[in-house]
């Protein structure tokens, strides 16, 4: 197709991104994070667990757009799907167990990811982008117009799950602080075997089928099952972060698998920087604080109920001064001040 | 199913998938020339049907002339977006773009509301077009379906006129099919960009117009014509005109014929069919190999 758009930024990123101080700098983030309940009021809470959330979705995207180079626009749809299974399995009246939940979770959305993937893997580029959308708008169409989850209204998780160790209650996810220290432990453990994952021969493997993937075939990589294999990954990751999704707002609808979601987290990588993991997840800060206060009346005045059009607004500006992310804007910083 | 139903599932079939040509093939060209994914597309299309509810009042029964009317002004538009957010995003990755009409999304939603709210509105099409003729002894069918059918007719041929038989129907074909050797050859390439988007922008915006009358106008309406297009586009193949128009009838009667016979179920009628046309051609029916 193209020709004309160069990979650049991402390929600019990879290897450095581990050297110097800045290789402590996720761990610092973790330990911050998990100290932060005690400093923060409930309001900031919930809105450190919508960032951790989103950071977790995605992370998963940035598996395939960052690492493998494959963009994806309906990865919503496992994000929804691990969403609906967590709702679906629990028990009506009771709590379900939070371990097999979450499992659910990413086995149903890593199972529909791998037919989706089986299917649209076998396209490329744009084509890639459309199939990928599509076969989401597929799922979203499923819990849409059947009865199968509630329908357009959705559908309520009544009880909270809960780990139990023998007889006693080790998280709750009823409990608001529990609840955030699930988003908290789910975002380190995706970080982490992301972060490994990309140290890995197979995260070799896959960054060499983003730069050139004819020449990991001539060299005997079977791309395919790699490729598939990271699409399965990334969507058993959007079902966790479904699952977390389900668990913090006991709630699911449709509109959780609708295009536009594929939309804002592909939005969130990008506006952190692809190639970093780091820049996943400072996207996801950004765009909930950004979406966060552009709603606010006090800070917006008037405009705060015309959020839609100030984000996009600054998206528009973001893209226009920003081609490599926040992350980028970082490194110009650095540089500026080196001088 | 009697005949007569059978016939005017048929004409319904037929005149969606032509309204979804309309709308595809100007996605399918900018696509293929501009190597822009323009998720905006439906918001051009919903900006059609609200410029057909803001003119229709005007215009009365010259219903033809507000079409000409509308489909200038669209295009206008559409030059005019194409200068001021995408002539510099060419030089830079995909994703960007796709961002930027992401962002010009939410844009459009705004300003709609704040200009016409969120209320849905119908758009009454003018007396010549508004009965409606027998078919059979039971049944009728609304001559505003008929003209609209007709009038994708007489617009797609325009279309392949323009892309078969000018020069810049050339341009655009080789654009379509390699980019960059138009560009090597001294072809004017931005202006043949801002062209071909303002020509989408119209052809999306004017079967808005033509749909207006029959389905209402609501806010978002753009969202779900712009996914049945993108499969359109996939089925046919990026950058083929014939293959839009091909996959553009299929999806018609995919969807009509789904609605008939599994009501329940009927959404998802179209993306099986892109699966299996996939599993067969995965450049699509039209598509280049590549």
């Amino acid at each position: 197709m193209s020709g004309a758009a160069p990979m650049a930024p991402i390929t600019a990123a990879q290897a450095p991104a581990a050297a110097g101080p800045a290789r402590w700098w996720p761990l610092l983030g973790a330990l911050v994070l998990a100290v932060l309940p005690a400093a923060i009021s409930p309001y900031g809470q919930d809105l450190v667990l919508r960032i951790m959330t989103l950071a977790v979705f995605a992370l998963s995207l940035e598996l395939l757009v960052g690492t493998t180079g494959l963009v994806s626009l309906g990865h919503a749809a496992f994000y929804g799907i691990g969403a609906y299974a967590t709702v679906l399995a629990s028990p009506a009246d009771s709590a379900g167990s939070l371990l097999p939940l979450a499992a659910l979770a990413m086995g149903s959305a890593a199972l529909y990811a791998l037919a989706v993937g089986a299917l649209s893997l076998r396209t490329q580029g744009v084509y890639f982008i459309m199939v990928t959308l599509a076969f989401a708008q597929m799922a979203y169409f499923v819990f849409h117009d059947t009865k199968l989850g509630g329908g357009t209204d959705g559908i309520y998780l009544n009880v909270r799950p809960v780990l139990m160790l023998g007889a006693s209650t080790l998280v709750d996810a009823d409990n608001k602080l529990h609840r955030y220290l699930l988003g908290w432990a789910a975002l380190v453990v995706t970080y982490a075997l992301l972060a490994l994952l990309q140290r890995s021969r197979f995260g070799h493997a896959l960054a060499g089928i983003r730069e050139n993937e004819q020449r990991m075939r001539a060299a005997g990589f079977a791309t395919y099952g790699y490729k598939l294999a990271a699409f399965v990954i990334a969507g058993a990751l959007a079902g966790l972060a479904g699952f977390l999704t389900a668990t913090k707002d006991g709630f699911v609808n449709p509109e959780m698998l609708s295009w536009h979601e594929s939309g804002a987290v592909l939005l969130v990588i990008i506006l952190g920087g692809l190639g970093h993991l780091r820049g996943a997840v400072i996207g996801a800060i950004a765009f909930v604080l950004l979406k966060e206060a552009l709603s606010t009346p006090a800070l917006m005045g008037p405009l705060a109920d015309r959020w839609q059009l100030t984000l996009g607004l600054t998206i528009i500006a973001a893209v226009a001064l920003l081609p490599r992310g926040l992350i980028g804007l970082a490194a110009l910083w650095q540089r500026g001040g080196a001088r | 199913m009697d005949l007569a139903t059978f016939a005017v599932q048929c004409l319904n079939a037929v005149q969606y998938g032509l309204l979804l040509f309309l709308v595809a093939s100007g996605l399918t060209l900018i696509f293929g020339i501009m190597g822009v994914i323009n998720l905006a597309h439906g918001s051009f299309y919903m900006l059609g049907a609200y410029l057909a509810f803001t003119l229709a009042p005007l215009f009365g029964p010259n219903f033809v002339l507000m079409l000409v009317c509308g489909t200038l002004l669209a295009g206008l538009f559409g030059a005019l977006l194409e200068w001021a957010f995408f002539s510099y995003l060419y030089q830079r990755d995909h994703l960007q773009q796709v961002l930027m009409t992401w962002a010009l999304i939410l844009v459009f939603e705004e300003l709609r509301s704040m200009l016409v709210g969120n209320d849905v509105h119908g758009v009454t099409a003018p007396a010549w077009l508004s009965g409606s003729i027998a078919l059979g002894s039971l049944m009728t069918y609304p001559v505003y379906r008929l003209f609209a059918s007709a009038a994708c007719i007489v617009i797609g041929l325009a279309l392949w006129a323009v892309v078969n038989r000018t020069r810049l129907g050339m341009m655009i074909r080789a654009g379509a099919s390699n980019r960059d050797m138009v560009r090597g050859l001294g072809i004017p390439i931005t202006r043949l960009y801002r062209i071909v988007f303002a020509g989408g922008v119209a052809l999306a915006a004017l079967a808005g117009m033509i749909a207006a009358p029959m389905s209402s106008v609501y806010p978002g309406m753009g969202g779900h014509v712009l996914i049945v297009c993108f499969v359109v586009v996939v089925i046919g193949g990026i950058g083929s005109i014939s293959g839009a128009l091909i996959a553009a009838l299929l999806v018609g009667f995919v969807d009509t014929f789904g609605k008939v016979f599994f009501a329940e179920l009927s959404g998802i009628g179209v993306y099986l069919l892109m699966a299996v046309v996939l599993v067969w051609r995965p450049q699509g029916l039209r598509g280049a190999s590549t």
